[in-house]
């Protein structure tokens, strides 16, 4: 398969310097080189910015409602698990509307790669404040100060039970695109929190910030110790003020990014015995007889 | 005792193993060659509240619950206290000997049975686990029943907890019919006299009959959240997936399961979901989403009362307006109404070929008196029904639409990884499936996809039926579990007919209309406050019907409810 292959008549409609251009340049690029094509691949969306991706992408793909990107991919999941499904969404589709889908999804490790665009707002609504934003700052929605305290969707994810935790940088184009691609062959629950600037409402995490702040975990990292992960989770936790500087005036790089956990365990798909031969999907829908069944109430 | 029908109600505290006791005798009726019917009381409790169960039996066909009570199985005091009035002369009670009544007012004629259930439980091997057994014992021997079609029925339903417990209830049920035979010899009836030859048949319920239908129909795919009255459902989809190869899943709450079903329906597989109104709120967004995305799914949707939590246990038809308005926006949406358990078996097989035909959400709707109401019927017959698929597109297409625009509304469907370049898209799109805001692209994917009802209608409505004379004094409309107690009703007249709608979306207005323009008289019977049927009528057909009998108190209307209405409006 060919980049230009995966082009649609529609042209992306986010802003110029939006951190969704690197997301979706290194998604293409990632199914350029793995070949995830239309007979093994299928895209979800939820609302925001980031759920335009699918007409930008000529990959199967289904855009539901906001927040609810994770049920619809696990129901694709389940009826045909040879397929990668991919979840794309946002910090406030999947923080805020559906937290309740992700600590679930987390828990079953159902085999889904989320794509998690986190850009500390939501900004298709034009810039009110998200699970993440920092306590303190002023967005429409909080004027006087935003007096939620964020939290980490990386610890809540390890928490909950996923078996493959990372943090990318929309910035960097080949390292996210290891990522999609490490995401993807991982046998459980994936997530990449991905760092991205809204150019339009957020004036505090810039591409400069991120450049300045980040860091690769570095290779003798260990990420199947669960402690050891929710330290590096929680090191960034964007807890402090707006005037606070990310590396806690230490002088030091505080954003770790790479895979911060990632474990071995059987996925929810691969312990369903109906589809252990083959997925739902592939079987004709054929009529069941019943007398079995009407024995039991006779 | 009426020989015609005859009505036990055996009464206890919650956890005392009514319902299954109940169950267990209505199947030793059957198996003799009897008709039954069940009708079930409980609070929203597990432990302590009172449970009543009514076992009606008849040689004829039975469709309702009634009002008068025969035979009283009273396995606690308070049953006593609770239904004492309901005995007329010639009834009688069943309670434990130790229980002292000469505080309690028996009406004249009453016969008491008292038996030393406890006693004989106890010696049995447990006074509290086995007293239900000792009192079917007890109504075996005084309806004449056979004991040994009891004791095979015991057998069934213990058998795989061990030989010791089977005998020790063995033991019970023998202890009960013994006591009973000795003591009361003269006021046995010879009422379930076992009939030579009985044929074959089934006691099921609505969430049994509901489940049954899905299986049949070749469901793939259920994600239910538990709620009353419609848990039932997924324990037998949920004991069975591995049998016939559907995925159940449990899911987190009602907003994910309709969404997991929408997910696995696009993806291919056939997909449902069930919940009470509570539940569907959760589902409304998703129930928007299957309309404009196309998808096909299936909603069981059992209605209790609300709103809130209501009254959680019991039953009304409180949510026709509801399901036929939820979400925001239009969207073709095909809405059926059972009337008992066996339209709900059919009806569910029906929804799953409309929804795969007309790539749209098809709700059936059921009350609570059709979840968890048993009832006799012939075994259900599959033969007639054929899977339809609908529309498919062939695999690995380069030039495919989605939402093509069609004259019959219906598009070619297609599923994930078979090559072809799909998009889902619950923004308004183009054919392709790209979203689209211009407002010609607007009006015509809208006028599309609402086309499907008329296509719908055309093909696939029947027209409703009319039970009863052709020609009527009085015509009763209605819809749901009322159906039954109808039907028990004008049994008793010959100038009463009865119209069913049990189509609701899309809705038979011709035939409506001209049923209803031409009768003398109308009577619309709802369980619900304001006559929804009736204000859906009015709208659809201009029809205005003056006189209702409406109920909103949670119980059913009974057929005894139905005839003095009948009766009022005759004589007017």
């Amino acid at each position: 398969m060919k980049l230009e292959e995966l082009t649609t008549p529609c042209k992306p409609t986010w802003c110029p310097g939006c951190g969704n251009f690197g997301i979706w340049g290194a998604f293409k690029n990632a199914a350029v080189e793995k070949g995830w094509d239309n007979t093994n691949s299928v895209l979800v969306a939820g609302i925001g910015c980031h759920g335009h991706m699918i007409n930008f992408v000529k990959l199967t793909s289904f855009e539901g409602l906001h927040g609810r990107a994770l049920p619809v991919a696990t129901g694709i999941k389940l009826a045909n698990h040879r397929l990668n499904v991919f979840v794309f969404t946002g910090d406030g589709d999947c923080l805020g509307e559906g937290g309740n889908h992700f600590i679930h999804a987390c828990r079953r490790n159902h085999d889904l790669t989320i794509i998690l665009h986190d850009n500390a707002l939501y900004s298709l609504t034009t810039g009110q404040a998200s699970p993440v934003t920092p306590h303190g700052t002023k967005t429409k929605s909080s004027p006087q100060g935003n007096l939620d305290e964020p939290f980490s969707p990386l610890a809540l994810a390890i928490a909950s039970g996923a078996t493959f935790v990372a943090r990318g940088f929309s910035g960097d184009l080949p390292k996210l695109k290891e990522l999609l691609i490490k995401a993807n062959e991982h046998k459980g629950l994936s997530v990449i929190d991905i760092l991205q600037p809204c150019v339009t409402f957020n004036k505090q995490y810039t591409n400069e910030f991120y450049r300045e702040n980040s860091y690769q975990l570095p290779n003798d990292y260990d990420p199947t110790n669960k402690e050891k992960a929710f330290t590096k989770a929680l090191e960034w936790a964007r807890l402090q003020s707006p005037e606070a500087k990310a590396d806690g005036g230490q002088g030091e790089k505080q954003i770790p990014l790479g895979i911060l956990y990632q474990v071995e365990k059987p996925s929810y798909e691969s312990q369903v015995k109906q589809i252990a031969q083959k997925p739902l999907a592939e079987n004709t829908v054929e009529k069941r007889d019943l007398q079995d069944l009407f024995k039991k109430y006779s | 005792m009426n020989q015609d029908i005859l009505s036990i109600k055996l009464g206890g505290a919650a956890g005392q193993g009514i319902k299954s006791a109940g169950l267990m005798f209505a199947k030793v009726a059957s198996r003799s060659g009897y008709n039954t019917f069940d009708y079930t009381e409980y609070p929203s409790l597990i432990r302590g509240g009172h449970n009543m169960m009514q076992i009606i039996f008849s040689k004829a066909e039975i469709t309702a619950p009634i009002k008068k009570t025969d035979l009283l199985i009273a396995l606690n005091p308070e049953t006593l206290n609770k239904y004492l009035d309901e005995l007329e002369e010639g009834a009688g009670a069943v309670f434990d000997e130790t229980i002292n009544v000469d505080s309690l007012k028996f009406k004249n004629g009453v016969n008491k049975f008292p038996v030393p259930l406890s006693k004989f439980a106890g010696e049995s091997g447990n006074k509290d686990l086995f007293l239900n057994t000792v009192a079917l014992g007890a109504l075996a021997a005084l309806v004449n029943a056979n004991l040994d079609i009891l004791k095979e029925l015991i057998n069934e339903e213990f058998g795989d907890k061990g030989e010791e417990v089977v005998n020790k209830n063995y033991h019970a049920a023998e202890s009960g019919y013994n006591h009973a035979k000795e003591n009361f010899s003269d006021k046995i009836k010879n009422f379930l006299t076992p009939l030579e030859n009985p044929p074959l048949r089934i006691i099921v319920n609505g969430n049994d009959a509901i489940a049954m239908g899905a299986i049949a129909a070749g469901m793939q795919f259920a994600a239910i959240y538990p709620m009353t009255p419609i848990t039932n459902i997924l324990y037998i989809l949920a004991s069975n997936q591995e049998k016939y190869g559907y995925i159940y899943k449990q899911p987190e709450d009602e907003i994910a399961a309709i969404n997991m079903a929408i997910g696995a329906s696009f993806a291919g597989a056939r997909s449902m979901v069930a919940t009470s109104g509570g539940g569907f709120c959760l589902m409304t967004e998703g129930y928007g989403l299957a309309g404009m995305t196309e998808t096909p799914l299936v909603i069981i949707y059992g209605m209790r009362p609300g709103p809130a939590t209501g009254l959680p246990t019991w039953t009304e038809q409180g949510d026709l307006h509801f399901i036929l308005h939820a979400h925001q926006g239009e969207f073709p949406r095909i809405v059926l109404a059972a009337g008992d358990a066996k339209e709900a078996f059919e009806l569910t097989m029906q929804a799953f070929n409309l929804a795969d035909k007309y790539q749209t959400p098809v709700v059936v709707v059921v009350d609570k008196d059709i979840c968890e109401n048993d009832q006799t019927f012939s075994n259900f017959d599959i033969s007639g029904f054929n899977i339809d698929r609908g529309k498919f597109a062939k695999d690995n297409q380069s030039d495919y639409l989605r939402y093509k625009i069609e004259e019959d509304g219906i598009s070619k469907r297609t599923i994930p990884g078979n090559g072809t370049y799909l998009i889902g898209n619950s923004d308004e799109h183009n054919e392709t499936g790209y979203s689209n805001e211009e407002p010609e692209n607007r009006k015509q994917q809208m006028q599309k996809r609402m086309r499907k009802l008329l296509t719908c209608k055309a093909n696939d409505m029947p027209t409703p039926k009319i039970y009863g004379p052709e020609n009527a004094d009085v015509t009763i409309v209605s819809w749901g579990s009322n159906k039954g107690s109808i039907l028990q009703a004008i049994k008793n007249f010959n100038n009463v007919n009865y119209l069913h709608i049990n189509w609701i979306n899309p809705f038979p207005v011709e035939f409506v209309k001209q049923a209803l323009g031409n009768a003398k008289k109308i009577i619309d019977v709802e369980c619900n406050y304001s006559g929804q049927l009736a204000e859906l009528i009015r709208q659809k057909t201009g029809i205005e019907i003056s006189e209702k009998l409406l109920s909103f108190d949670g119980r059913p209307i009974y057929p005894e409810d139905i005839i003095e209405k009948i009766n009022e409006v005759l004589k007017k």
